[in-house]
């Protein structure tokens, strides 16, 4: 089991990713709550993270660094981060505003674009 | 054998408390689930060795976004009847169970010929161990000589999104 998982140390992360990913998404298709919406969004930019940081870690073959070259996916998940901050601030405030005018954070009835 | 047996403790329970976020009906428990969630996801990049993004995983998602959202569900003080009803029925447990593990079986696949099983497997944590991968003067060198541009229109964006949040959320300025 060991050894299977060192062959496929690569795949397991990725995987992984691949899965908390879907489970966001489902959590934003399924849940009617805008603030669980928000934190579903959370949990995929997160798989995404994770899959910056697990090819940075394992690199494909044709994309390997030369020997003391660097890593550009740590950046990447740096400015995700940062990115994902702004959004759930701006997120959170729409929330509010929207909770404001209709005392709800149920999305079904944020309809006011629809015609 | 320690990373294999770390990988699935904290692959368990990124799962569990992923799926406690998007499963509970009360926001608050999902908020402190995907606080949990955050501090497995640090530990998996501590093993992909990220050190620096795992303490800032630690210390700006699960210590700045998370009290955020709890902030903001503690503010809102939701009724019982405003969270309205469980609406997760069987039917759709059974279709995120087989999507979950459609996504997984097909990344798996997928993966498969991109990581061949006796193919060569470039780990750059042992490759690179000793110019120190992931750590602080190679994650800021990337920041800070690499990509600088990127970085500063970053403070950009956080100042617009400051403006912009308090905009919306104070109605009359």
């Amino acid at each position: 089991m060991e050894s299977f998982f060192h062959a496929h140390a690569a795949q397991h992360y990725l995987v992984l990713a691949a899965i908390l990913f879907a489970l966001g998404a489902a959590g934003v298709v399924l849940r009617r709550n805008a603030i669980i919406v928000l934190m579903s969004v959370e949990l995929m930019l997160n798989a995404v993270n994770l899959t910056f940081l697990a090819f940075s870690r394992f690199p494909l073959t044709q994309n390997a660094p030369m020997p003391g070259g660097i890593q550009q996916g740590h950046g990447a998940v740096f400015f995700v981060i940062a990115v994902a901050a702004a959004e759930a601030a701006v997120g959170l405030a729409i929330v509010i505003a929207a909770f404001r005018s209709r005392q709800s954070v149920n999305v079904d009835e944020f309809d006011t674009l629809k015609f | 054998m320690a990373e294999m047996i770390l990988f699935y403790l904290f692959a368990t329970g990124v799962l569990v408390a992923g799926a406690q976020v998007v499963l509970r009906r009360n926001p608050i428990y999902g908020a402190l689930s995907l606080v949990a969630c955050f501090f497995f996801l640090a530990g998996l990049y501590v093993l992909l060795s990220a050190s620096l993004i795992a303490i800032l995983q630690v210390m700006v998602y699960a210590g700045a976004v998370m009290v955020l959202f709890v902030f903001v569900i503690m503010l809102l003080n939701l009724k019982e009847e405003e969270l309205g009803e469980q609406r997760i029925t069987w039917m759709k447990g059974i279709g995120l169970v087989s999507v979950i593990a459609g996504v997984g079986g097909l990344a798996w696949k997928v993966l498969a010929e991109a990581y061949p099983a006796n193919g060569p497997l470039i780990d750059m944590a042992v490759r690179e161990g000793r110019r120190g991968f992931g750590g602080v003067k190679q994650v800021g060198h990337i920041l800070y000589i690499s990509s600088v541009l990127p970085f500063e229109v970053t403070s950009l964006l956080l100042l617009v999104a400051v403006v912009g949040a308090v905009v919306v959320a104070k109605g009359k300025i």
